[in-house]
């Protein structure tokens, strides 16, 4: 504010600390900040759903970096790969509940007082009330009074006798829905930060017929909340006994999902009585704190591998992870004991199929007309290297591809129970059969009662908020001369309200009448 | 009984019933041309809902009569149009009905036909929440005299079934397993309806703007002088997007606590969650706008028409254009 005078300009002193503080505070609850933040919010989660998330799908972040690899960088510079917890998003949130509880605070404090207040002091002038009503009757004042404040309280006002008035007032529980509401958004974000901090989630791949326990090596990827530690896992185990998937065969949607359901069999804790469970996708299996759900399945050719000595190196299922909806699975399988040499084998495995100008791939994802397609490894057996490798590829460094006699690389293709016996007597490869393989997750939300118990809440208040409203109503009697009360009921809704407060002055009216028809002036 | 072939029929009756009544109500609003403004009394209003006795007090004109300029505003009826377009607005109203059973009764054997809930996929959705847009507006136009939106109404149930006829359409089929589940028919109903209302808050929203953009210039005639007042306008707008609030929180809630069973995590930031939650922000953003000086109005009124593009992108949009774990459209 700044003060012209004469022969100059004063300038306006600076604010001390404390005084800005409190002028950056009132900025921020303002409801003009917390709008302007409303819509930040909105903009900022934009982008999440349109670059790929590292949280979501870290493959297709990666074929992204592969794809455009400078854009990637301005990309990652601006956190655009993990957008939900990038430092901007976080910003907006945090602001805006900052602002939430700044906003609600003073107003909690408000409706304590005012729930316990009486209604307001009756106006002199009830006509100018949105809704009044005059009437004259031949009962005393005191009458007339008594009978509107029975009826009133019968219908859930809050009434006070002033006087020659009577004031009423209803729908205190709006302020309290809005808060409730509120304060719910305040509850629902401490429970998902429970749950991020405490929580884990992770997900290991079983093959029909074995098992799992729940130990961090078993995992084939893990992330736990920044409180959380592996230690605290639950000791259980448990084994995939039967997996039985079905897919459409009709016309319509073809090869859709229709079916999954794996049979389980959990220890609870070493040395507990096992117990049967059913899995199936939308019933997940609840061990504890912990939630066990069917998030992906596939196929795991069974092969057995005899070595150049004669001897089985390897036998046993194979996980190959699909590659498409028809499940064109790709894998690796290594014989590291055969000897003289070492075996390994790469390629497809193909539950229904067929050869075309796209090269082998799946028709159908059942396991209709199954065959492995695989190129062949071989390398003298090493020391562990101690490097770790994936089970699903084939690192060929330091491996010869073997060939055939006419010198083009081995291209195997076996029809389910065929083998192949390897050249110059390297060993024999036999497709013996598949099994399916599950991937079970496992994931612990020990926030998730709060943000249920918020979300309710939240909705709870918000219908209150909403369709609670409030009303004030005001009667006066006056004993005239000539006899008569004369009677005056005026009324104000103090939200949008939908109907009825005429009906309701109308019907104060009658009361006070005692059955007389009130002369509205207002009815047409 | 092939129920699957009676619902295609229903939905085309539907469709081009819904057509003959846009046609029908945009010849009301054309023959209405020269009928001149009969809601300017309705501007002289005080201000008095929401005020304070001491406001309502000053408000008041010294006469004490204030409060039958109110009541006498209140029953100046906006539908009530001059006799050769009323009847043109009751056909109308008819033909909408009857197209709304034939959408009811397509919907309904569509579920017949798939043994389960009509609601898989985005051509059964989508007549869904058609159904609720119209259901919604007759209620209106039939308990509170808002035949005036038949139009709009109209015009978007005709796009809308349109869309799902000739573009979104799948035959009958059973769920993918992740979609059994009760919360999976809560979640939807939940949405559709919200969805509806959103719809016709905004559809308000829309003539609240060009009946205030030609009262400002004081061109208000024909047709929009039929409509109601910006105030009530403004008010329906937000009632029906207030009452579609609670829902949609609702709905997300249960898509939540539907993905907490299906995949284990209740909040995935999948782009439909992603974009559910930014039409949930848009539409707190607008009610507290309603109530933010500078952002009443006009502001408020944009922002509930950022709501409905906010709605439909996250149905269509995001199910044609990004992959995500909803991606189940089936086109």
């Amino acid at each position: 504010m700044k003060k012209t005078r004469k022969g100059g300009t004063e300038k306006p002193r600076a604010l001390s600390l404390a005084e800005t503080g409190r002028w950056l505070w009132t900025q921020l609850t303002s409801m003009r900040t917390a709008l302007v933040l409303l819509f930040l919010l909105a903009l900022a989660a934009i982008p999440g759903a349109m670059v790929p998330q590292k949280s979501i799908s870290p493959a297709r972040v990666l074929e992204f970096k592969t794809a455009n690899p400078d854009l990637a960088k301005v990309y990652e510079s601006l956190s655009l790969f993990n957008v939900y917890t990038s430092p901007w998003f976080s910003a907006v949130y945090l602001l805006l509940f900052i602002s939430l509880i700044g906003c609600i605070l003073p107003r909690v404090r408000v409706y304590f007082k005012a729930v316990r207040a009486e209604p307001p002091a009756t106006p002199r002038r009830l006509d100018r009330l949105p809704e009044s009503t005059t009437s004259s009757t031949t009962r005393s004042a005191e009458e007339a009074l008594t009978a509107a404040a029975t009826l009133l309280k019968s219908r859930h006002f809050r009434v006070v006798r002033r006087g020659d008035s009577v004031a009423a007032e209803r729908g205190y529980l709006r302020e309290f829905g809005n808060l409730l509401f509120h304060v719910s958004m305040v509850v629902l974000l401490i429970g998902v930060a429970w749950t991020n901090l405490f929580g884990y989630k992770g997900t290991s791949i079983v093959v029909t017929g074995q098992g799992f326990s729940n130990n961090i090596t078993q995992y084939d990827d893990f992330t736990g909340g920044g409180l959380f530690s592996p230690r605290n896992l639950p000791p259980f185990s448990l084994s995939l006994d039967d997996f039985v998937v079905r897919f459409e065969t009709g016309p319509v949607q073809t090869g859709a999902a229709r079916q999954f359901t794996a049979h389980l069999t959990v220890t609870d804790a070493p040395g507990a009585t096992p117990h049967k469970e059913v899995l199936e996708v939308n019933s997940p299996v609840q061990v504890g704190g912990t939630q066990i759900h069917l998030s992906s399945h596939g196929y795991a050719p069974i092969v057995s591998v005899t070595d150049g000595n004669g001897n089985v190196a390897f036998n046993g299922p194979v996980v190959f992870l699909p590659q498409d909806g028809n499940f064109t699975s790709t894998g690796a399988i290594k014989a590291l004991d055969a000897r003289p040499e070492v075996l390994a084998f790469q390629g497809f495995f193909l539950p229904t199929a067929t050869v075309d100008q796209r090269g082998p791939h799946s028709l159908f994802p059942d396991a209709l007309v199954p065959e492995l397609f695989l190129n062949a490894w071989t390398s003298p057996p090493g020391p562990e290297t101690g490097k770790p490798q994936s089970v699903y590829s084939l690192d060929t460094t330091g491996m010869t591809q073997i060939k055939t006699a006419e010198g083009t690389p081995l291209a195997v293709k076996l029809k389910q129970g065929d083998y192949v016996d390897l050249p110059d007597g390297r060993g024999r490869l036999t497709f013996v059969g598949w099994q399916r393989w599950a991937q079970l997750q496992m994931s612990s939300s020990p926030g998730l009662g709060l943000t249920v118990g918020s979300v309710g809440a939240a909705i709870v208040g918000l219908m209150l908020s909403l369709f609670i409203r409030p009303r004030r109503l005001w009667a006066r009697a006056v004993e005239g001369e000539d006899g008569r009360t004369l009677v005056e009921v005026g009324g104000l809704d103090r939200a949008d309200a939908r109907t009825g407060l005429d009906d309701d002055v109308a019907a104060v009216v009658a009361v006070m009448d005692d059955g007389a028809t009130p002369s509205s002036e207002g009815d047409e | 009984m092939d129920f699957a072939a009676y619902s295609n029929l229903a939905m085309m009756t539907a469709w081009l019933l819904y057509l003959v009544a846009m046609m029908v109500f945009g010849l009301e609003w054309a023959m209405a041309r020269r009928v001149p403004d009969e809601t300017v009394a309705e501007t002289a209003e005080p201000a008095l809902v929401g005020a304070t006795v001491g406001a309502a007090e000053a408000a008041g004109t010294a006469d004490g009569t204030s409060h039958r300029t109110v009541r006498t505003s209140v029953t100046v009826d906006p539908g009530r149009a001059p006799e050769g377009t009323d009847k043109w607005g009751r056909i109308a109203l008819a033909i909408t009905m009857v197209g709304w059973v034939a959408n009811v009764v397509g919907t309904a054997l569509r579920g017949v036909a798939a043994h389960r809930f009509p609601w898989g996929n985005m051509y059964e959705f989508t007549i869904t929440t058609v159904m609720f847009i119209v259901a919604a507006f007759l209620v209106l136009a039939m308990r509170h005299r808002m035949r005036w939106l038949g139009l709009p109404v109209t015009l978007l149930a005709t796009i809308g079934v349109g869309l799902a006829v000739e573009v979104f359409y799948v035959a009958v089929a059973d769920l993918v397993p992740a979609l059994h589940s009760w919360w999976f028919v809560v979640h939807i109903v939940a949405a559709s309806i919200a969805g509806a209302l959103f719809n016709i808050g905004s559809l308000l929203s829309i003539l609240y703007l060009l009946r205030k953009g030609s009262d400002e210039r004081g061109t208000t005639r024909g047709w929009l002088a039929q409509l109601p007042s910006t105030k009530k306008l403004d008010l329906w707008a937000y009632r029906t997007t207030a009452a579609g609030f609670p829902l949609w929180t609702f709905a997300v809630a249960a898509g939540a606590v539907w993905a907490q069973y299906a995949w284990g995590r209740f909040w995935g930031w999948d782009p439909k969650e992603t974009f559910s939650l930014v039409t949930w922000v848009i539409v707190a953003a607008y009610l507290h706008a309603r109530l933010t000086a500078g952002w009443k109005g006009s502001r408020a009124a944009i922002l509930s028409i950022i709501v409905f593009v906010s709605f439909w992108f996250n149905f269509i949009g995001v199910n044609l254009v990004f992959s995500g774990l909803h991606s189940y459209a089936g086109v």
